[in-house]
């Protein structure tokens, strides 16, 4: 009896044992599922990113086709004066005719279609083309009476023939295309007229209206959202910085204090939509500031960056070890010395990142915006601060939920590459903190 | 009893207190800690270019004691201290006394080895830059160079000044504090345990440095080694459970002791 039961203990120290078997199990188990659990992240984000990509990256290709258009003085200044205001009575619909003109023209040296055919080609044209000829005319009445290439848009249709999204059999039934048309457009592509290549205009041109989803771009979003990360960076930064340092190192431990950490801790909680209610019903009903403004939006975004910013610098500078406050202190320097010449900047890497994380989240926020009207439909850039922080923009995250709301299928193309752009944005605010905690971490 | 020789004692320290050149001398001084009371009306005098060493078993208050003399404490919120302490004479808690010029005076040198995480130069010329000792880039190298040669590190160290204090040895370390401490021409040194955390070689280069530094400073330290308050000092304390048992020459302390409990706790009866 007595010699098994030596036996069976000196065994306890041998890999063959049950128990360290049944150990060894355990943490393979563990390994896997944890393994698993990694795997299924990955997963899940490469589909993410693969969706997005796979339907947004087309929207950085655009279609367009250059035409020689002649700005025909008896149609855009019949007077002959070339007063602005005179020319300025020229709608839209006056430029169409020059368009459909240099059309004809082209399908004459072509040789393709008769006269009966040239709205199917007009059609080839976004609707946006007129505007962006009397604008080029506003604002060079010289050029009336000349002949000036232009680099037209194709329409959505016709785009998306190239993109893939239409084809000759979904053209068949689309009331707003025919196979004529697209046939047409691939004579034009061979010519050299018709051409598809990187679309500047989608970070730089306005929105644009449900028609003709070609011509939205984002300029005023990513305007809007700059003006905005501009504003909450200069007022959560030193705010939310300077209201830690204090919490943290200077202000007495009471129930005061307490409870303002208590409440801090509780608004980096609260939903980002009551933010917006509280924008809403401060700031513009009873301060009267306008609405769709970036300084609302950006007063809103810093309310809710502020907790971010607050919580992160005070575990940075709690992580600052003690004694480096004791050595400080210790050779005679005030409280206020040791703070700001080794805690801080001890805590700085950790300050930053979490100012980043507070701007990125801010970046992407949508719910408050909308509360505030930035989900405005706004085609006017607003204008350089600080005036442009009270004129309506609108943001990035917000432009995709407009976009996502029409109905032409090509601006689920745009809402996709808004959202690739939105990313990329993130992506670099997220490497910069990065870069910046490398920079200054050090040891000690 | 008990009162009668605590009075008695008391009597005889203002006595003497009279006759000999105090640095610092504590009067009454207690330390609470929220409704825990650490220290009880302990009556010490730090004497002039004397190492005073404090001993006696965790928690018997001698670090407290010694944080009330640069009012470290203060730091500790909840930390409330009464009784008189001063600094030739003067009273270290008058509301006229700026508190960081009174740790100009008394430095501190603590238990972990703490150099600021920037260069060798920058750690020492730290203090005399916030206090403005030196008016220009020489006469601040010259106050490195001093600082670094009294605590024995200068010629360790020479030669990589922009180097990271942070990179040297723990030994180098604790030097290099007791040089940032020694910079901002302080009367009085604190040392927390300042070797607990080193290697018998490096203590012993420290506690050289304790002898050498005595001729400038006074000095009190704290300690758990009895054999280096006896090598170190000159006078020891003992503390007990937050009373000072008795305070005496060192040789006397460590041969024959009033208090029985000095006795055993010499003895490593407990503690």
């Amino acid at each position: 009896m007595t010699d098994m039961a030596v036996e069976t203990t000196g065994k306890a120290t041998m890999a063959g044992d049950a128990r360290t078997r049944k150990r060894h199990a355990a943490e393979r188990r563990f390994r896997l599922m944890g393994q698993l659990a990694v795997a299924i992240g990955v997963l899940a984000l490469l589909g993410l990113l693969a969706s997005i990509l796979s339907n947004g990256l087309s929207s950085f290709r655009q279609t367009y086709i250059t035409l020689e258009i002649y700005l025909d003085p008896g149609v855009l200044d019949k007077q002959g004066t070339r007063d602005p205001a005179d020319i300025a009575k020229i709608t839209t619909f006056g430029y169409a005719p020059l368009i459909k003109g240099s059309l004809v023209k082209v399908m004459q040296d072509r040789g393709v279609g008769g006269e009966a055919d040239a709205d199917m080609a007009v059609a080839l044209i976004s609707k946006e083309a007129p505007a962006i000829l009397r604008n080029y005319v506003l604002a060079d009445p010289s050029q009336i009476g000349e002949t000036v290439e232009f680099n037209l848009l194709a329409s959505g249709r016709i785009d998306g023939y190239y993109k893939g999204r239409v084809s000759m059999a979904s053209a068949e039934l689309d009331r707003n295309t025919s196979p004529e048309q697209l046939r047409f457009a691939d004579e034009l592509k061979e010519a050299g007229i018709l051409v598809t290549r990187f679309n500047w205009d989608f970070f730089t041109a306005p929105d644009a209206s449900d028609t003709r989803p070609e011509a939205a771009g984002l300029g005023v979003a990513i305007l809007g959202s700059a003006y905005m990360m501009l504003i909450v960076l200069v007022l959560s930064l030193p705010i939310g910085v300077a209201a830690s340092i204090y919490l943290e190192e200077f202000a007495p431990r009471n129930r005061f204090t307490d409870l303002i950490e208590v409440n801090i801790a509780n608004l980096a909680a609260v939903p980002s939509i009551v933010f917006g209610i509280l924008g809403l019903a401060v700031f513009i009903n009873i301060v009267g500031l306008p609405q769709s403004a970036p300084v609302v939006g950006g007063l809103v975004l810093t309310l809710m960056t502020l907790p971010t910013i607050i919580i992160a610098t005070r575990a940075a500078l709690k992580a600052v070890p003690p004694s480096i406050r004791d050595a400080a202190l210790g050779v005679g320097a005030s409280r206020m010395q040791s703070v700001f010449h080794h805690v801080l900047p001890l805590a700085m890497p950790g300050i930053l990142t979490g100012t980043i994380i507070g701007l990125a989240q801010a970046l992407g926020e949508t719910a408050p915006l909308l509360l505030i009207g930035m989900v405005a439909f706004v085609r006017d850039y607003p204008a350089a601060p600080p005036e442009g922080f009270f004129d309506p923009a609108s943001a990035l995250p917000v432009q995709v939920y407009n976009w996502t709301q029409r109905g032409d299928p090509a601006f689920v193309e745009r809402a996709s590459g808004a959202i690739i752009v939105l990313l990329v944005f993130l992506l670099v605010m997220n490497l910069v903190a990065v870069i910046l905690r490398r920079r200054f971490e050090r040891r000690w | 009893m008990n009162v009668l020789t605590e009075a008695a004692t008391e009597k005889a320290l203002v006595k003497k207190m009279n006759e000999i050149n105090y640095k610092m001398v504590g009067q009454d001084v207690s330390v609470y800690y929220g409704d825990k009371r650490a220290l009880f009306d302990v009556n010490l005098g730090v004497r002039d270019n004397t190492v005073t060493a404090l001993i006696g078993p965790s928690g018997c208050g001698k670090s407290t004691f010694l944080r009330c003399l640069n009012r470290m404490n203060d730091t500790i919120q909840s930390a409330k201290v009464t009784g008189r302490i001063t600094l030739d004479g003067q009273d270290i808690h008058d509301p006229s006394i700026d508190v960081v010029e009174l740790r100009a005076r008394v430095g501190m040198v603590f238990q972990k080895p703490n150099p600021f995480p920037k260069s060798i130069y920058e750690n020492v010329a730290y203090g005399p830059r916030i206090h403005g000792l030196a008016r220009s880039k020489p006469d601040m190298d010259q106050i490195v160079e001093s600082s670094l040669q009294k605590a024995g590190l200068w010629n360790e160290v020479k030669d990589r000044l922009n180097e990271a204090g942070t990179g040297l040895s723990g030994g180098q370390q604790q030097r290099l504090c007791i040089a940032r401490a020694v910079a901002v021409s302080p009367e009085v040194i604190l040392m927390d345990e300042p070797c607990s955390a080193l290697d018998p070689i490096a203590t012993a280069r420290v506690e050289e440095l304790i002898h050498e530094l005595r001729a400038n400073y006074s000095i009190v330290i704290v300690t758990h080694s009895m054999q280096q308050a006896a090598r170190v000092s000159q006078r020891t304390a003992m503390f007990h459970l937050g009373h000072l048992v008795e305070e005496d020459d060192t040789d006397k302390m460590f041969t024959n002791p009033n208090d029985q409990r000095t006795q055993d706790y010499i003895m490593g009866r407990f503690g």
